[in-house]
């Protein structure tokens, strides 16, 4: 594993720790659907976007909506962490007059778009494509879905619609992690076979293991080559990943842990640190 | 006691699934709803639709017109806002037999912040033909609601909420339409619908130790509104406060302003949410902060009164 790779998965183990701690401090929040992106997110914010924290509403910026809005824990982690804001800020996530509100809003720097209600963020992330063709401009609009969220028509609207408009400019990620808020997603609406669905829609498909960073940066970099079509990564994840007794279920998909819980999360990220340095937990 | 209109609602269905023409969808929230319950009771008449509110709504006209009676139940802002046109031309404008029972109403939804706030619901509902709009004010009132608009012909929308709700109508009867009475007081008469009453009612003990007697009234029905009660104690009073977890427009204040300004013109100030999004925190401490609080009603209470 060379060293750039080892860094982007301890940013993302931060990411992991960091969202636990803010679920677990406002005691609210969506841990299952934080932790299976936090991958793509450090893929994206530590290696491919071409962003400025200080200028975070630079026009030539790659822009990423976050449609699974709920997964806002990771992603205002992320933002912090690539120096967006301060740190301190993620201690104020869901309470009474915070910027970092339960689902991302725009008045957060680095946030381009305001999401939550599950299908719109696509739709917006089209906007912002189309906005680049009219201007001529070069910029890569990043979006990332949940699976439970491909329920939603709007999301085949704007699949048709992608495709139609020749969007080759978005590159979207699905965060396959196979589970929504009541269950399993093939249990409740089934998607599969997915892949054959959005290629039939008249997209790119690239198919990934969304936890290993590597194969998310190849994919990305395919899809950049631009050839009409939009693109559209599947990212096999694990809902909960990093927490064990989080993984693979929808218990956790919006209860924050209580504090027993909490601490083993944490210790469970920690040892993985631990895994990924090289180090021995135990000296 | 605190109790849940969630778990009411759901185990009202539980109670009424004997009837084989009950069917129940939700949208990938029944373990919030708590349609779950009758999920596990009877799980050939349940449909999870997944994500997916319009489908859902579309879905349930479908059943009433093949005589079925459907509950269909997600977050307020998402059964009303993503499935409004649906509503309005499958089951408003067709008169279908769909129940859609909302929860997570209002501000007191707390740490999800604005986007899952509905504070314009009743508003919209009210404004469609055929609909009749009911918010009860606790978990027993729920369960008397669910239980008499199950057999009533026609659309309902009921809107309950999240957080757990203090006991107060424990067996005061549920009419579809009437208001009813909490309090008689002759000084002003504070009206509210939903979760607020208990912040009313608290209110109007306030008032009393002000040496102001105040009437209280539950408004249960948004529409069809009962004018005879707002009217019959704006001649008592002479004066009326409004309050409600929705916005000032359209809901219970437009409502009653209508029925006063048409039949008995009456000094009238409104409490709600005051045009502006909501935002994360806890819920009751958001209803604080957005004055709708048992002392915000009673300050206006006492300048109204003694202005
Ligand atoms: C339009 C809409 N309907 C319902 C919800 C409530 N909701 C929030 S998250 C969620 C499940 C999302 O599942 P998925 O997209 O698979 O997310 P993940 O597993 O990645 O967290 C639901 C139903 C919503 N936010 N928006």
């Amino acid at each position: 594993m060379n060293i750039e790779i080892r860094d982007l998965m301890l940013r993302a183990n931060e990411i992991r720790r960091l969202a636990i701690d803010m679920i677990y401090n406002a005691q609210s929040g969506h841990p299952g659907g934080s932790l299976s992106s936090a991958d793509i997110l450090s893929a994206l914010y530590f290696k491919v976007l071409r962003v400025d924290p200080k200028n975070p509403l630079w026009e030539e910026r790659d822009r990423f909506v976050l449609s699974k809005g709920h997964a806002s824990a990771a992603y205002y982690a992320a933002l912090a962490l690539r120096g967006f804001f301060p740190l301190e800020d993620l201690k104020t996530f869901r309470k009474i007059g915070s910027m970092l509100q339960g689902h991302p809003t725009i008045h957060v720097p680095g946030v381009d778009m305001t999401t939550g209600s599950l299908g719109q963020g696509f739709s917006n992330s089209l906007g912002m494509a189309l906005s680049a063709k009219i201007d001529k401009k070069d910029y890569l609009v990043y979006v990332l879905l949940g699976d439970g969220e491909c329920n939603e028509g709007i999301v085949w609207e704007a699949a048709l619609s992608a495709a139609h408009n020749n969007l080759d400019n978005i590159i979207a990620i699905l965060d396959r992690n196979m589970y929504q808020l009541d269950g399993a997603t093939e249990k409740i609406l089934s998607l599969e076979p997915l892949q054959d669905k959005f290629r039939a829609f008249g997209w790119n498909v690239f198919n990934v293991d969304g936890h290993n960073i590597e194969e998310i940066l190849n994919a990305i970099d395919m899809a950049k080559r631009r050839n009409g079509k939009p693109n559209m990564i599947i990212a096999r994840t694990i809902k909960g990943k990093g927490v064990s007794f989080m993984e693979n279920t929808h218990e956790f998909h919006g209860k924050a842990p209580n504090k027993e819980q909490y601490e083993r999360a944490i210790k469970e990220l920690d040892e993985i640190e631990h895994k990924i340095k090289g180090a021995d937990p135990n000296e | 006691m605190n109790e849940s209109q969630r778990q009411a609602y759901g185990e009202t269905l539980v109670k009424l699934g004997s009837d084989r023409r009950i069917v129940v969808l939700d949208a990938d929230l029944s373990s919030s709803t708590h349609t779950i319950m009758f999920q596990r009771a009877y799980p050939d008449r349940f449909f999870n639709m997944g994500i997916q509110e319009q489908n859902m709504v579309g879905v349930a006209a479908g059943l009433a017109m093949s005589g079925k009676i459907p509950f269909a139940s997600s977050f307020a802002v998402f059964v009303v806002g993503r499935a409004y046109d649906v509503i309005r031309q499958s089951i408003a404008y067709t008169n279908a037999n769909v129940k859609i029972v909302a929860t997570h109403g209002g501000i007191t939804v707390g740490e999800d912040g604005a986007t899952h706030q509905m504070l314009e619901d009743l508003g919209i509902m009210c404004g469609l033909p055929n609909f009749r709009v009911i918010a009860p004010a606790d978990a027993q009132e729920t369960r008397r609601v669910i239980e008499n608009i199950a057999y009533v012909d026609g659309p309902f929308y009921v809107r309950l909420s999240r957080e757990k709700v203090p006991t107060i109508l424990v067996d005061e009867v549920f009419d579809i339409g009437k208001g009813i009475v909490i309090r008689e007081g002759d000084d002003i008469t504070l009206i509210s619908t939903g979760i607020v009453l208990s912040r009313v009612i608290e209110a109007a003990e306030t008032l009393a130790k002000n040496g102001i007697s105040a009437s209280v009234i539950h408004m249960p029905t948004l529409k069809p509104i009962d004018k005879d009660i707002i009217v019959k104690y704006a001649i008592r009073t002479g004066r009326i406060i409004t309050v409600e977890e929705h916005t000032v427009f359209n809901g219970l204040g437009s409502r009653v302003a209508e029925v006063l300004s048409e039949n008995h013109p009456t000094r009238l100030s409104r409490i709600g949410i005051n045009d502006v999004f909501g935002e994360s925190g806890p819920g009751w401490e958001l209803l604080e902060k957005y004055g709708i609080s048992a002392k915000n009603i009673s300050e206006k209470a006492i300048s109204m009164v003694r202005s």
